[in-house]
Protein backbone atom coordinates (compact mmCIF):
# COMPACT_ATOMS: atom_id res chain seq x y z
CA UNK A 1 0.00 0.00 0.00
CA UNK A 2 2.82 2.40 1.18
CA UNK A 3 4.57 1.65 -2.07
CA UNK A 4 1.54 2.00 -4.18
CA UNK A 5 0.94 5.76 -3.03
CA UNK A 6 4.54 6.24 -3.03
CA UNK A 7 4.84 5.50 -6.89
CA UNK A 8 1.49 7.51 -7.48
CA UNK A 9 2.85 10.44 -6.27
CA UNK A 10 5.79 10.23 -8.01
CA UNK A 11 4.04 9.01 -11.09
CA UNK A 12 2.34 12.31 -10.72
CA UNK A 13 5.38 14.58 -10.09
CA UNK A 14 7.04 13.07 -13.48
CA UNK A 15 3.75 14.10 -15.17
CA UNK A 16 4.39 17.79 -14.02
CA UNK A 17 7.97 18.16 -14.65
CA UNK A 18 6.61 17.13 -18.15
CA UNK A 19 3.43 17.71 -18.89
CA UNK A 20 3.96 17.68 -23.10
CA UNK A 21 3.10 14.07 -22.67
CA UNK A 22 -0.60 14.80 -21.52
CA UNK A 23 -1.06 17.64 -24.14
CA UNK A 24 -2.69 15.51 -26.57
CA UNK A 25 -4.98 13.63 -23.54
CA UNK A 26 -6.12 17.27 -22.84
CA UNK A 27 -5.75 19.39 -26.08
CA UNK A 28 -7.55 16.87 -28.57
CA UNK A 29 -10.81 16.76 -26.95
CA UNK A 30 -10.70 20.80 -26.11
CA UNK A 31 -9.64 21.43 -29.82
CA UNK A 32 -12.99 19.00 -30.71
CA UNK A 33 -15.35 21.00 -28.31
CA UNK A 34 -14.42 23.63 -29.90
CA UNK A 35 -14.87 22.64 -33.58
CA UNK A 36 -18.16 20.38 -33.18
CA UNK A 37 -19.26 23.54 -31.28
CA UNK A 38 -18.58 26.08 -34.17
CA UNK A 39 -20.84 23.63 -36.00
CA UNK A 40 -23.41 22.08 -33.89
CA UNK A 41 -23.03 24.57 -30.97
CA UNK A 42 -26.72 26.09 -31.15
CA UNK A 43 -28.44 23.13 -32.35
CA UNK A 44 -30.56 20.09 -30.69
CA UNK A 45 -30.89 16.24 -31.88
CA UNK A 46 -33.47 16.23 -33.98
CA UNK A 47 -34.24 12.32 -34.14
CA UNK A 48 -33.41 9.17 -32.14
CA UNK A 49 -33.50 8.44 -28.50
CA UNK A 50 -32.06 12.18 -27.26
CA UNK A 51 -34.19 14.05 -29.92
CA UNK A 52 -34.70 17.37 -28.37
CA UNK A 53 -30.98 17.19 -26.04
CA UNK A 54 -29.13 20.59 -26.72
CA UNK A 55 -26.13 19.17 -28.78
CA UNK A 56 -23.59 20.75 -26.70
CA UNK A 57 -25.18 19.23 -23.56
CA UNK A 58 -24.48 15.62 -25.20
CA UNK A 59 -20.78 16.76 -26.22
CA UNK A 60 -19.88 17.96 -22.65
CA UNK A 61 -20.05 14.56 -21.10
CA UNK A 62 -19.33 12.41 -24.48
CA UNK A 63 -15.43 13.91 -24.42
CA UNK A 64 -14.82 13.68 -20.54
CA UNK A 65 -15.41 9.85 -22.09
CA UNK A 66 -13.24 10.71 -25.15
CA UNK A 67 -10.31 11.87 -22.63
CA UNK A 68 -10.81 9.01 -20.48
CA UNK A 69 -10.04 6.56 -23.40
CA UNK A 70 -7.46 8.66 -25.13
CA UNK A 71 -5.48 8.38 -21.53
CA UNK A 72 -6.20 4.68 -21.18
CA UNK A 73 -5.71 3.48 -25.10
CA UNK A 74 -2.88 5.79 -25.85
CA UNK A 75 -0.93 7.67 -23.02
CA UNK A 76 -0.75 4.34 -20.69
CA UNK A 77 0.16 1.77 -23.11
CA UNK A 78 2.67 3.91 -24.18
CA UNK A 79 4.10 4.94 -20.87
CA UNK A 80 4.28 1.15 -19.69
CA UNK A 81 5.71 -0.29 -22.86
CA UNK A 82 8.34 2.34 -23.13
CA UNK A 83 9.19 1.77 -18.86
CA UNK A 84 9.51 -1.70 -20.36
CA UNK A 85 11.58 -1.14 -23.17
CA UNK A 86 14.03 1.12 -20.89
CA UNK A 87 14.53 -1.60 -18.55
CA UNK A 88 12.73 0.98 -15.87
CA UNK A 89 10.12 -1.91 -15.10
CA UNK A 90 13.15 -4.78 -14.97
CA UNK A 91 14.69 -2.08 -12.01
CA UNK A 92 11.34 -1.96 -10.47
CA UNK A 93 10.55 -5.94 -10.52
CA UNK A 94 14.35 -6.74 -9.05
CA UNK A 95 13.67 -4.79 -6.29
CA UNK A 96 10.44 -6.57 -5.50
CA UNK A 97 7.70 -3.41 -6.83
CA UNK A 98 4.44 -5.88 -7.48
CA UNK A 99 1.99 -6.23 -10.29
CA UNK A 100 -0.21 -4.92 -8.00
CA UNK A 101 1.33 -1.78 -7.42
CA UNK A 102 3.03 -0.74 -10.45
CA UNK A 103 -0.41 -1.12 -12.73
CA UNK A 104 -2.42 -0.04 -9.28
CA UNK A 105 -0.40 4.02 -9.65
CA UNK A 106 -1.34 3.90 -13.28
CA UNK A 107 -4.95 3.73 -12.61
CA UNK A 108 -4.34 6.33 -10.06
CA UNK A 109 -2.89 8.76 -11.57
CA UNK A 110 -5.23 7.97 -15.04
CA UNK A 111 -8.53 8.48 -12.22
CA UNK A 112 -6.19 12.26 -11.92
CA UNK A 113 -5.22 13.28 -15.14
CA UNK A 114 -8.85 12.02 -16.29
CA UNK A 115 -10.37 14.38 -13.80
CA UNK A 116 -8.25 17.44 -15.25
CA UNK A 117 -9.06 16.66 -18.17
CA UNK A 118 -12.90 16.21 -17.36
CA UNK A 119 -13.24 19.65 -15.77
CA UNK A 120 -11.40 21.65 -17.79
CA UNK A 121 -13.92 20.01 -20.18
CA UNK A 122 -17.55 20.79 -18.28
CA UNK A 123 -15.82 24.54 -17.59
CA UNK A 124 -15.26 25.15 -21.34
CA UNK A 125 -18.34 23.84 -21.91
CA UNK A 126 -20.38 26.16 -19.50
CA UNK A 127 -18.04 29.30 -20.60
CA UNK A 128 -18.09 28.95 -24.49
CA UNK A 129 -21.69 27.31 -24.99
CA UNK A 130 -23.55 27.75 -21.95
CA UNK A 131 -23.98 24.27 -21.42
CA UNK A 132 -26.40 22.93 -18.28
CA UNK A 133 -24.07 21.73 -15.27
CA UNK A 134 -24.79 18.01 -14.55
CA UNK A 135 -27.94 17.27 -13.28
CA UNK A 136 -26.43 14.04 -11.31
CA UNK A 137 -23.03 14.67 -10.00
CA UNK A 138 -23.15 11.48 -8.07
CA UNK A 139 -23.93 9.63 -11.43
CA UNK A 140 -21.64 11.05 -13.56
CA UNK A 141 -18.72 10.71 -10.69
CA UNK A 142 -20.04 7.20 -10.77
CA UNK A 143 -19.55 6.76 -14.31
CA UNK A 144 -16.30 8.31 -14.77
CA UNK A 145 -14.81 6.44 -11.78
CA UNK A 146 -15.99 3.48 -13.72
CA UNK A 147 -14.93 4.61 -16.92
CA UNK A 148 -11.14 4.94 -15.96
CA UNK A 149 -11.34 1.63 -14.80
CA UNK A 150 -12.42 0.37 -17.76
CA UNK A 151 -9.84 2.24 -20.07
CA UNK A 152 -7.08 1.65 -17.52
CA UNK A 153 -7.95 -2.32 -18.04
CA UNK A 154 -7.91 -1.98 -21.76
CA UNK A 155 -4.48 0.41 -21.30
CA UNK A 156 -2.81 -2.43 -19.05
CA UNK A 157 -3.68 -5.22 -21.61
CA UNK A 158 -2.42 -3.42 -24.65
CA UNK A 159 0.95 -2.68 -22.49
CA UNK A 160 0.77 -6.47 -21.87
CA UNK A 161 0.32 -7.59 -25.28
CA UNK A 162 2.01 -5.37 -26.99
CA UNK A 163 5.78 -6.09 -28.41
CA UNK A 164 7.12 -1.89 -27.92
CA UNK A 165 5.95 0.96 -27.05
CA UNK A 166 5.57 1.74 -30.45
CA UNK A 167 3.30 -0.71 -31.33
CA UNK A 168 1.43 -0.11 -28.60
CA UNK A 169 0.96 3.62 -30.02
CA UNK A 170 0.19 2.37 -33.22
CA UNK A 171 -2.40 0.00 -31.92
CA UNK A 172 -3.81 2.30 -29.02
CA UNK A 173 -4.63 5.06 -31.38
CA UNK A 174 -6.11 3.27 -34.21
CA UNK A 175 -8.64 2.33 -31.30
CA UNK A 176 -9.18 5.27 -30.06
CA UNK A 177 -9.83 6.78 -33.96
CA UNK A 178 -12.13 4.43 -34.51
CA UNK A 179 -14.13 4.62 -31.17
CA UNK A 180 -14.39 8.75 -31.66
CA UNK A 181 -15.96 8.13 -35.24
CA UNK A 182 -18.72 5.83 -33.57
CA UNK A 183 -19.17 6.92 -30.35
CA UNK A 184 -21.12 9.86 -30.57
CA UNK A 185 -17.51 11.89 -30.00
CA UNK A 186 -17.61 13.69 -33.09
CA UNK A 187 -20.86 12.83 -35.89
CA UNK A 188 -23.75 12.98 -33.80
CA UNK A 189 -24.84 9.19 -33.16
CA UNK A 190 -28.64 10.02 -34.89
CA UNK A 191 -26.11 10.74 -38.15
CA UNK A 192 -24.41 7.75 -38.63
CA UNK A 193 -25.25 5.08 -40.79
CA UNK A 194 -26.36 1.69 -38.47
CA UNK A 195 -23.30 -0.60 -39.13
CA UNK A 196 -21.13 2.46 -37.70
CA UNK A 197 -23.56 2.26 -34.87
CA UNK A 198 -23.45 -1.31 -34.46
CA UNK A 199 -19.70 -1.21 -34.76
CA UNK A 200 -19.97 1.86 -31.82
CA UNK A 201 -21.82 -0.80 -29.61
CA UNK A 202 -19.02 -3.41 -30.02
CA UNK A 203 -16.92 -0.73 -28.68
CA UNK A 204 -16.32 0.39 -25.19
CA UNK A 205 -16.56 4.03 -25.54
CA UNK A 206 -19.85 3.80 -26.40
CA UNK A 207 -21.10 2.75 -23.42
CA UNK A 208 -19.35 4.77 -21.65
CA UNK A 209 -20.61 8.22 -23.41
CA UNK A 210 -24.47 6.93 -22.71
CA UNK A 211 -22.93 5.88 -18.97
CA UNK A 212 -21.66 9.87 -18.64
CA UNK A 213 -24.56 11.68 -21.17
CA UNK A 214 -27.75 10.41 -19.40
CA UNK A 215 -27.00 11.20 -15.85
CA UNK A 216 -25.48 14.56 -17.09
CA UNK A 217 -29.25 15.30 -18.85
CA UNK A 218 -31.41 13.96 -16.22
CA UNK A 219 -31.99 10.73 -17.25
CA UNK A 220 -30.25 9.28 -14.21
CA UNK A 221 -27.88 6.36 -13.90
CA UNK A 222 -27.72 4.10 -17.12
CA UNK A 223 -26.74 0.90 -14.92
CA UNK A 224 -27.18 -1.23 -17.95
CA UNK A 225 -24.64 0.57 -20.14
CA UNK A 226 -22.00 0.99 -16.75
CA UNK A 227 -22.39 -2.63 -16.41
CA UNK A 228 -20.85 -3.44 -19.56
CA UNK A 229 -18.55 -0.50 -18.97
CA UNK A 230 -17.83 -2.50 -15.66
CA UNK A 231 -17.33 -5.89 -17.20
CA UNK A 232 -14.83 -4.79 -19.80
CA UNK A 233 -12.64 -2.79 -17.30
CA UNK A 234 -12.90 -6.03 -14.97
CA UNK A 235 -11.71 -8.77 -17.80
CA UNK A 236 -9.10 -6.63 -19.22
CA UNK A 237 -7.77 -5.79 -15.51
CA UNK A 238 -8.17 -9.29 -14.76
CA UNK A 239 -6.23 -10.16 -18.39
CA UNK A 240 -3.72 -8.22 -17.90
CA UNK A 241 -2.67 -8.81 -14.40
CA UNK A 242 -2.39 -12.39 -16.00
CA UNK A 243 -0.27 -11.35 -19.23
CA UNK A 244 1.48 -8.44 -17.73
CA UNK A 245 5.70 -8.92 -19.05
CA UNK A 246 8.03 -6.70 -16.67
CA UNK A 247 10.72 -7.94 -19.88
CA UNK B 1 25.39 -23.12 8.49
CA UNK B 2 23.84 -23.53 5.09
CA UNK B 3 25.47 -21.67 2.20
CA UNK B 4 23.54 -18.28 1.45
CA UNK B 5 23.71 -20.25 -2.34
CA UNK B 6 24.14 -24.02 -3.47
CA UNK B 7 23.64 -23.96 -7.22
CA UNK B 8 23.99 -27.78 -8.73
CA UNK B 9 24.39 -28.10 -12.63
CA UNK B 10 22.41 -24.74 -13.55
CA UNK B 11 21.41 -24.58 -16.59
CA UNK B 12 19.59 -21.97 -19.20
CA UNK B 13 18.17 -22.36 -22.60
CA UNK B 14 16.86 -20.10 -25.08
CA UNK B 15 15.60 -21.84 -28.53
CA UNK B 16 18.99 -22.95 -30.05
CA UNK B 17 21.33 -20.82 -27.53
CA UNK B 18 22.80 -22.28 -24.56
CA UNK B 19 23.85 -19.28 -22.15
CA UNK B 20 24.84 -21.61 -18.85
CA UNK B 21 25.51 -25.17 -19.91
CA UNK B 22 26.31 -26.45 -16.68
CA UNK B 23 27.30 -24.29 -13.51
CA UNK B 24 27.70 -25.75 -9.63
CA UNK B 25 29.23 -23.54 -6.95
CA UNK B 26 28.25 -22.41 -3.16
CA UNK B 27 28.10 -18.91 -1.49
CA UNK B 28 29.13 -18.92 2.20
CA UNK B 29 27.34 -16.26 4.61
CA UNK B 30 29.38 -13.26 4.84
CA UNK B 31 31.58 -14.08 2.07
CA UNK B 32 32.49 -11.62 -1.26
CA UNK B 33 32.03 -14.30 -3.71
CA UNK B 34 32.94 -13.61 -7.70
CA UNK B 35 32.25 -14.71 -10.93
CA UNK B 36 34.65 -14.07 -13.04
CA UNK B 37 34.72 -14.21 -16.99
CA UNK B 38 34.77 -12.49 -20.35
CA UNK B 39 31.21 -10.99 -21.54
CA UNK B 40 28.91 -13.77 -22.90
CA UNK B 41 30.29 -16.40 -20.59
CA UNK B 42 26.76 -16.64 -19.03
CA UNK B 43 27.64 -15.20 -15.87
CA UNK B 44 24.69 -12.37 -15.90
CA UNK B 45 22.26 -15.13 -16.99
CA UNK B 46 23.24 -17.48 -13.80
CA UNK B 47 22.83 -14.61 -11.19
CA UNK B 48 19.55 -13.63 -13.00
CA UNK B 49 18.16 -16.99 -12.49
CA UNK B 50 19.32 -16.67 -8.92
CA UNK B 51 17.55 -13.69 -8.35
CA UNK B 52 14.70 -15.23 -10.10
CA UNK B 53 14.17 -12.98 -12.58
CA UNK B 54 14.69 -15.71 -15.28
CA UNK B 55 13.64 -18.82 -14.86
CA UNK B 56 16.80 -21.68 -14.89
CA UNK B 57 15.76 -24.51 -17.29
CA UNK B 58 17.56 -27.05 -15.20
CA UNK B 59 19.39 -27.83 -12.23
CA UNK B 60 18.99 -27.47 -8.52
CA UNK B 61 18.69 -24.30 -6.74
CA UNK B 62 18.80 -22.69 -3.14
CA UNK B 63 19.17 -19.06 -2.36
CA UNK B 64 18.53 -17.89 1.10
CA UNK B 65 17.01 -21.32 1.94
CA UNK B 66 14.30 -20.69 -0.97
CA UNK B 67 13.74 -22.02 -4.56
CA UNK B 68 14.14 -18.53 -7.05
CA UNK B 69 11.40 -20.58 -9.18
CA UNK B 70 9.18 -20.55 -6.79
CA UNK B 71 9.60 -18.04 -4.31
CA UNK B 72 10.91 -15.42 -6.53
CA UNK B 73 9.09 -12.69 -4.81
CA UNK B 74 9.94 -13.44 -0.94
CA UNK B 75 13.23 -13.99 -2.04
CA UNK B 76 13.95 -10.67 -3.83
CA UNK B 77 12.65 -8.96 -0.38
CA UNK B 78 15.81 -10.59 0.90
CA UNK B 79 18.25 -9.61 -1.39
CA UNK B 80 19.36 -6.79 -3.35
CA UNK B 81 20.37 -6.60 -7.10
CA UNK B 82 22.29 -3.81 -9.26
CA UNK B 83 21.37 -4.75 -12.81
CA UNK B 84 23.50 -4.70 -16.11
CA UNK B 85 20.86 -3.30 -18.20
CA UNK B 86 18.38 -1.20 -16.60
CA UNK B 87 17.18 2.16 -15.93
CA UNK B 88 14.96 4.66 -14.26
CA UNK B 89 12.46 7.38 -15.52
CA UNK B 90 14.01 10.13 -16.79
CA UNK B 91 12.68 12.95 -14.37
CA UNK B 92 12.86 10.84 -10.87
CA UNK B 93 14.96 12.67 -8.41
CA UNK B 94 17.85 10.89 -6.56
CA UNK B 95 15.98 10.98 -3.60
CA UNK B 96 12.64 9.72 -4.41
CA UNK B 97 14.11 6.89 -6.43
CA UNK B 98 15.70 5.65 -2.69
CA UNK B 99 12.92 6.87 -1.10
CA UNK B 100 10.26 4.83 -3.46
CA UNK B 101 13.11 1.53 -3.20
CA UNK B 102 13.32 2.08 0.47
CA UNK B 103 9.28 1.70 1.23
CA UNK B 104 9.34 -1.78 -0.50
CA UNK B 105 11.08 -3.46 2.04
CA UNK B 106 10.02 -2.45 6.06
CA UNK B 107 12.88 -2.22 8.54
CA UNK B 108 15.72 -1.80 5.81
CA UNK B 109 18.31 1.21 5.92
CA UNK B 110 17.70 5.07 6.29
CA UNK B 111 17.58 5.72 2.67
CA UNK B 112 19.55 8.81 3.46
CA UNK B 113 22.43 7.26 4.98
CA UNK B 114 22.75 5.19 1.83
CA UNK B 115 22.44 7.86 -0.17
CA UNK B 116 25.55 9.46 1.98
CA UNK B 117 27.50 6.97 1.83
CA UNK B 118 27.59 6.87 -2.01
CA UNK B 119 28.15 10.05 -2.34
CA UNK B 120 25.01 10.63 -3.82
CA UNK B 121 24.00 13.02 -0.86
CA UNK B 122 24.43 16.45 -2.82
CA UNK B 123 22.76 15.06 -6.20
CA UNK B 124 19.23 13.94 -3.94
CA UNK B 125 17.60 16.52 -6.19
CA UNK B 126 18.89 15.83 -9.34
CA UNK B 127 17.02 14.05 -12.30
CA UNK B 128 18.20 10.27 -13.10
CA UNK B 129 18.60 11.91 -16.68
CA UNK B 130 21.20 14.25 -15.43
CA UNK B 131 23.86 12.05 -13.20
CA UNK B 132 26.72 10.78 -14.87
CA UNK B 133 27.43 7.64 -15.98
CA UNK B 134 29.34 6.97 -12.15
CA UNK B 135 26.49 8.47 -10.41
CA UNK B 136 24.23 6.39 -12.13
CA UNK B 137 26.23 3.20 -11.15
CA UNK B 138 26.55 4.37 -7.70
CA UNK B 139 22.50 5.34 -7.32
CA UNK B 140 21.51 1.64 -8.66
CA UNK B 141 24.30 0.01 -5.97
CA UNK B 142 22.56 2.19 -3.40
CA UNK B 143 19.13 1.27 -4.10
CA UNK B 144 20.48 -2.21 -4.50
CA UNK B 145 21.70 -2.03 -0.50
CA UNK B 146 18.80 0.37 0.67
CA UNK B 147 16.43 -2.55 1.61
CA UNK B 148 19.11 -3.71 3.86
CA UNK B 149 19.70 -7.50 1.96
CA UNK B 150 20.97 -10.57 3.55
CA UNK B 151 22.56 -11.20 0.24
CA UNK B 152 23.34 -8.45 -2.66
CA UNK B 153 24.50 -9.21 -6.22
CA UNK B 154 26.54 -6.35 -7.87
CA UNK B 155 26.63 -6.98 -12.12
CA UNK B 156 29.30 -5.09 -13.38
CA UNK B 157 29.07 -2.57 -10.40
CA UNK B 158 32.38 -0.59 -11.48
CA UNK B 159 31.70 -0.46 -15.29
CA UNK B 160 31.78 3.48 -16.03
CA UNK B 161 33.29 4.42 -12.82
CA UNK B 162 36.80 6.12 -12.65
CA UNK B 163 39.98 4.75 -11.00
CA UNK B 164 39.20 6.84 -8.12
CA UNK B 165 35.47 5.97 -7.76
CA UNK B 166 36.38 2.14 -8.04
CA UNK B 167 38.52 2.35 -5.51
CA UNK B 168 35.71 3.57 -3.14
CA UNK B 169 33.35 1.11 -3.98
CA UNK B 170 35.78 -1.66 -3.77
CA UNK B 171 35.91 -0.27 -0.05
CA UNK B 172 32.38 0.26 0.18
CA UNK B 173 31.92 -3.18 -0.66
CA UNK B 174 33.93 -4.49 1.92
CA UNK B 175 32.45 -2.73 4.21
CA UNK B 176 28.97 -3.71 3.33
CA UNK B 177 30.62 -7.40 3.99
CA UNK B 178 31.68 -6.66 6.99
CA UNK B 179 28.24 -5.70 8.58
CA UNK B 180 26.76 -9.16 7.52
CA UNK B 181 25.82 -8.87 4.01
CA UNK B 182 26.93 -11.49 1.74
CA UNK B 183 28.28 -10.25 -2.08
CA UNK B 184 27.93 -11.69 -4.71
CA UNK B 185 29.85 -9.94 -7.42
CA UNK B 186 29.94 -10.60 -10.90
CA UNK B 187 32.71 -8.89 -13.03
CA UNK B 188 35.27 -9.52 -16.49
CA UNK B 189 37.64 -7.35 -14.28
CA UNK B 190 40.76 -8.90 -13.39
CA UNK B 191 42.03 -6.32 -10.61
CA UNK B 192 38.45 -6.00 -9.08
CA UNK B 193 38.20 -10.06 -8.75
CA UNK B 194 41.62 -10.29 -7.26
CA UNK B 195 41.50 -7.65 -4.76
CA UNK B 196 38.29 -7.82 -3.66
CA UNK B 197 36.82 -11.46 -3.71
CA UNK B 198 37.50 -14.14 -1.14
CA UNK B 199 36.64 -16.36 -3.44
CA UNK B 200 36.50 -16.83 -6.58
CA UNK B 201 34.31 -19.51 -9.57
CA UNK B 202 36.11 -18.44 -12.91
CA UNK B 203 33.01 -19.00 -15.61
CA UNK B 204 33.49 -19.60 -19.47
CA UNK B 205 31.20 -20.62 -22.22
CA UNK B 206 28.52 -21.28 -19.87
CA UNK B 207 30.43 -23.52 -17.86
CA UNK B 208 32.57 -23.23 -13.93
CA UNK B 209 35.88 -23.89 -15.07
CA UNK B 210 37.72 -23.74 -11.71
CA UNK B 211 36.78 -22.06 -8.74
CA UNK B 212 38.40 -21.09 -5.45
CA UNK B 213 40.63 -18.03 -3.60
CA UNK B 214 41.95 -15.89 -6.01
CA UNK B 215 45.48 -16.53 -4.16
CA UNK B 216 45.17 -20.35 -4.70
CA UNK B 217 43.93 -20.36 -8.29
CA UNK B 218 47.09 -18.58 -8.92
CA UNK B 219 49.00 -21.12 -7.67
CA UNK B 220 47.12 -23.77 -8.81
CA UNK B 221 46.88 -22.76 -12.21
CA UNK B 222 49.50 -20.10 -13.00
CA UNK B 223 52.85 -22.71 -11.43
CA UNK B 224 55.56 -19.78 -13.85
CA UNK B 225 56.91 -17.43 -12.55
CA UNK B 226 58.77 -14.80 -15.07
CA UNK B 227 62.08 -13.36 -14.14
CA UNK B 228 62.80 -10.24 -16.43
CA UNK B 229 65.76 -8.33 -16.73
CA UNK B 230 67.72 -6.25 -19.85
CA UNK B 231 70.94 -7.01 -21.31
CA UNK B 232 73.29 -6.40 -23.94
CA UNK B 233 75.31 -9.30 -23.53
CA UNK B 234 74.96 -11.39 -27.28
CA UNK B 235 74.71 -14.79 -25.72
CA UNK B 236 72.11 -15.60 -22.60
CA UNK B 237 71.24 -19.47 -24.31
CA UNK B 238 73.14 -20.79 -21.05
CA UNK B 239 70.10 -19.70 -19.23
CA UNK B 240 68.18 -22.68 -20.97
CA UNK B 241 70.37 -24.99 -19.10
CA UNK B 242 69.76 -23.72 -15.26
CA UNK B 243 67.99 -25.91 -13.01
CA UNK B 244 64.22 -24.68 -12.43
CA UNK B 245 63.93 -22.74 -15.99
CA UNK B 246 61.28 -23.76 -18.48
CA UNK B 247 61.84 -21.67 -21.56
CA UNK B 248 64.00 -18.68 -22.16
CA UNK B 249 62.61 -15.79 -24.38
CA UNK B 250 64.58 -12.63 -26.07
CA UNK B 251 63.03 -9.69 -27.48
CA UNK B 252 65.42 -7.21 -28.01
CA UNK B 253 67.46 -6.35 -24.96
CA UNK B 254 64.64 -7.37 -22.90
CA UNK B 255 64.80 -11.21 -21.83
CA UNK B 256 62.42 -13.30 -20.17
CA UNK B 257 63.15 -16.58 -18.29
CA UNK B 258 60.14 -18.61 -17.04
CA UNK B 259 60.06 -21.52 -14.82
CA UNK B 260 59.03 -22.21 -11.21
CA UNK B 261 59.13 -20.97 -7.80
CA UNK B 262 62.75 -21.69 -7.60
CA UNK B 263 64.23 -20.02 -10.53
CA UNK B 264 64.80 -16.80 -9.60
CA UNK B 265 67.80 -17.55 -7.98
CA UNK B 266 69.04 -19.85 -9.85
CA UNK B 267 69.09 -17.28 -12.90
CA UNK B 268 70.29 -14.66 -10.76
CA UNK B 269 73.21 -16.51 -9.75
CA UNK B 270 74.24 -18.26 -13.32
CA UNK B 271 74.16 -14.54 -14.66
CA UNK B 272 76.53 -13.23 -12.01
CA UNK B 273 78.83 -16.07 -13.15
CA UNK B 274 78.53 -15.09 -16.27
CA UNK B 275 79.40 -11.63 -15.22
CA UNK B 276 76.02 -10.32 -16.46
CA UNK B 277 74.20 -8.02 -13.54
CA UNK B 278 71.55 -6.58 -14.79
CA UNK B 279 69.99 -3.19 -12.80
CA UNK B 280 66.80 -4.13 -13.93
CA UNK B 281 66.70 -8.16 -12.45
CA UNK B 282 62.89 -8.75 -11.08
CA UNK B 283 60.25 -11.58 -11.22
CA UNK B 284 57.15 -10.81 -12.46
CA UNK B 285 54.54 -13.25 -10.64
CA UNK B 286 51.65 -14.91 -11.99
CA UNK B 287 47.98 -13.04 -12.12
CA UNK B 288 44.84 -14.22 -12.03
CA UNK B 289 45.08 -12.74 -15.77
CA UNK B 290 47.70 -15.75 -16.50
CA UNK B 291 45.33 -18.45 -14.36
CA UNK B 292 42.28 -16.99 -16.63
CA UNK B 293 44.54 -17.40 -19.74
CA UNK B 294 45.19 -20.68 -18.88
CA UNK B 295 41.63 -21.70 -17.84
CA UNK B 296 40.22 -20.19 -20.86
CA UNK B 297 43.00 -20.53 -23.63
CA UNK B 298 41.63 -16.90 -24.35
CA UNK B 299 42.19 -13.31 -22.98
CA UNK B 300 39.78 -11.62 -21.17
CA UNK B 301 37.89 -9.67 -24.06
CA UNK B 302 37.23 -5.94 -22.45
Amino acid sequence: MKVLLKLTWIEIKLLVREPITLLFSFAFPVLVLVLLGGIFGSQHMKQGAYQGVKMMDWYVPAFMGLVIASIGTISLPVHLSSYRERGVLRRFRASGVSEAALLGSQLLVSLGVALVGALTIAVLGMIAYGTSPASLPAGVALAYVVGVFCFSGIGMLLASVAPTARAAQSIGLLLWFVMLFVSGTSAPLDLLPGWMVDLGKALPLYHLVISLVDPWIGRGVNWMQLGIVAVVGLVTTLLSLRLFRWE
Amino acid sequence: MPPVISVQHLQKRYKDVVAVADASFEVAQGEIFGLLGSNGAGKTTAVECLQGLRKASGGELRVLDMDPRTQARELRRRIGSQLQESSLPDHIRVGEALDLFAAITPGGHDWREVMGQWGLGDKRKASYHALSGGQRQRLFIALALVNGPELVFLDEMTTGLDPAARRVAWDLVRRVRDMGTTVVLVTHFMEEAERLCDRIAVMDAGRIVAEGAPQKLVTDFAKYVTVVFSTDAPDVEFLARVPHVAKVMRHGSRVEVRGDGAVLAHVACSLVEHDITPPDLRVELPTLEDVFLALTGHEMEE
